[in-house]
């Protein structure tokens, strides 16, 4: 019984995280209309700011806060320098450029950071465990973890839903041109959701870091498994990506536990199962 | 006429479009295209399907860029801008399709957007939309793809009127429409017109079109051949006949 309750909770917390990293990922490739390969750097960015502010300040949550920004920044500049200019380009041209984009953030990491794997120190006030029963403990860190992903989650809820910027995110999402002819500038609408997708992915990987180490190519996985969330939850939904991404957490934490044979590819087969009966996606549009 | 029309007001053009060519890829759509739009004037744009309408009117308010010519509004050269540039410089657009956001309520899509206009006028708030189309106020809460042909119609010319534009272009106001809801957007044009703000009109119903417009341009193939008041139009039976279609 503790077994499922310790899977359940490594789950969820697993799955809020790829549901930060995805949601960036299925914001861009609803509303831009952009495959952008390059999402899981983003992660990766937020995996080594973490290792590098988290040694300045002394504290994970001062890395958190000055790290969001600096993601934020560094992705409206990637847009400006990269990524509007696939707007109106066919899905190959931006699949090429994005894994371009790729190599040279691996090769950045490498000459900024080396390829030695690091750890990220979990802050002393939460380094305890919480005693489950006699047997079992789970890290107040993992908790905290969560509880900050559900508050980043339910921030970025707040602004689709009842602010005017995210009104215009909704409008972009089903008709683009009538939002420009409406009088908002979609460049800087653009650049303002890939930026902000790139602050979620980076955010996820700051907070990650103190569990699951910092080490070369840690984006990639994100990536794929953020696109595997996008696949379930249905291109452009958030909803559907937070739904897929605990879909996707809980199987792979049980799948480790109960079929650790088959580990590796439960999520994939999960994937199959929602493309074969929702061919769109849980919360697609098809 | 607007009362607080001043000299200047009605003296220069709202709009203004001289000798302009647009192109879809290699096709030549809009050919040698001139026209003005006086303040406070409805002028309605007729031709059958395929003569280049739509695109004129997308032309106009950016969303397709001229190979050559000019657009001015007030004067001022709108040529190749952007059509949120168009549209914050008073230039409003009611698309056929209504361009209604599915996955926004009636009150977000009118609200989203709204803006003052030009000295910072805000003479169309929420309350005098709705007063206009009750209905949009009664569905306040609805989304976007929740509401019938009519309803969409009169929440997109209503998120127009939020943007307190100086012209709508308003591509086939009552296409589809059933003649009632059409009764009412014609007579909301009206009001729109006694409001002081200029329209551009594309619809096929002629005997709406003499009621609510006084001037009228033809559109053949991407050539206006006709631009004159309404007499002179119900004079010319053949061109009627031929290009019109009735």
């Amino acid at each position: 019984m503790e077994l499922v309750l310790i899977q359940i909770l490594n789950g969820l917390q697993y799955g809020l995280l790829i549901f930060l990293a995805a949601s960036g990922l299925t914001l861009v490739f609803g509303i831009l209309g952009i495959i952008n390969l390059s999402h899981g750097s983003f992660y990766m960015l937020g995996a080594y700011l973490s290792l590098t502010l988290t040694s300045w300040f002394g504290d994970i949550f001062l890395a958190l806060a000055a790290g969001i920004p600096i993601a934020f920044a560094f992705g409206a500049a990637i847009e400006w320098l990269f990524i509007r200019h696939l707007y109106n380009r066919d899905h190959l041209q931006q699949v090429l450029l994005t894994f371009g984009l790729i190599l040279v953030f691996n090769e950045l990491q490498r000459i900024l950071w080396g390829t030695q794997p690091h750890s990220v120190p979990i802050p002393a006030y939460l380094s305890a465990s919480i005693q489950l029963s006699d047997t079992l403990s789970y890290p107040v860190y993992r908790l905290a973890v969560g509880a900050i992903c559900i508050l980043l989650a339910l921030a970025m809820m707040l602004v689709i839903q009842k602010t005017r910027i995210g009104q215009m995110i909704r409008a972009g999402e089903s008709n683009r041109e009538m939002v420009e002819a409406l009088g908002i500038d979609t460049r800087i609408l653009f650049r303002f959701v890939f930026a902000a997708g790139v602050a979620l992915a980076a955010a996820a990987g700051i907070v990650a870091a103190p569990i699951e180490s910092v080490y070369p190519g840690i984006g990639e996985r994100v990536l794929i498994i953020s696109f595997v969330v996008v696949v379930i939850g249905g291109i452009g939904s958030i909803k559907g990506a937070l739904v897929g991404a605990l879909l996707i957490g809980l199987a792979d934490a049980f799948g480790k536990v109960f079929l650790p044979q088959l580990a590796s590819v439960v999520v994939y087969a999960l994937m199959a199962a929602v493309l074969v009966t929702r061919p769109a996606g849980l919360f697609g549009r098809a | 006429m607007n009362a607080a029309a001043t000299a200047e007001d009605t003296a220069a053009p709202v709009l203004q479009a001289d000798a302009v060519n647009a192109y879809y890829g290699q096709s030549h759509i809009l050919r040698n295209v001139s026209i003005r739009v006086m303040p406070h004037e409805a002028v309605s744009l007729m031709g059958r399907n395929g003569m280049g309408k739509t695109t004129l009117l997308r032309t106009l308010m950016g969303l397709l860029r001229p190979r050559s010519g000019a657009i001015r509004l007030r004067g001022a050269d709108m040529t190749g801008e952007r059509a949120s540039a168009v549209a914050r410089a008073g230039i409003a657009f009611v698309p056929e399709d209504r361009g209604v956001f599915p996955n926004l309520t009636v009150e977000e899509n009118l609200t989203f957007a709204a803006r003052p206009g030009r000295d910072a006028r805000a003479d169309w708030t929420l309350e005098r939309v709705y007063g206009l189309f009750p209905r949009l106020a009664e569905r306040r809460s609805n989304w976007g793809n929740q509401l019938s042909g009519g309803e969409q119609k009169m929440l997109a010319i209503g998120r127009a009127l939020m943007t307190n534009p100086e012209i709508i272009l308003l591509d086939e106001a009552t296409e589809g429409l059933a003649p009632k809801v059409r009764d009412e957007i014609w007579a909301t044009l009206r009001l729109i017109t006694e409001a002081g703000i200029a329209s551009i009109v594309v619809d096929k119903n002629l005997d709406d079109l003499f009621e609510l417009a006084h001037r009228h341009m033809v559109i053949v193939k991407g050539e206006i051949v006709f631009d004159g008041p309404t007499a002179a139009l119900r004079a010319d039976e053949a061109l009627i006949h031929r290009h019109l279609g009735v």
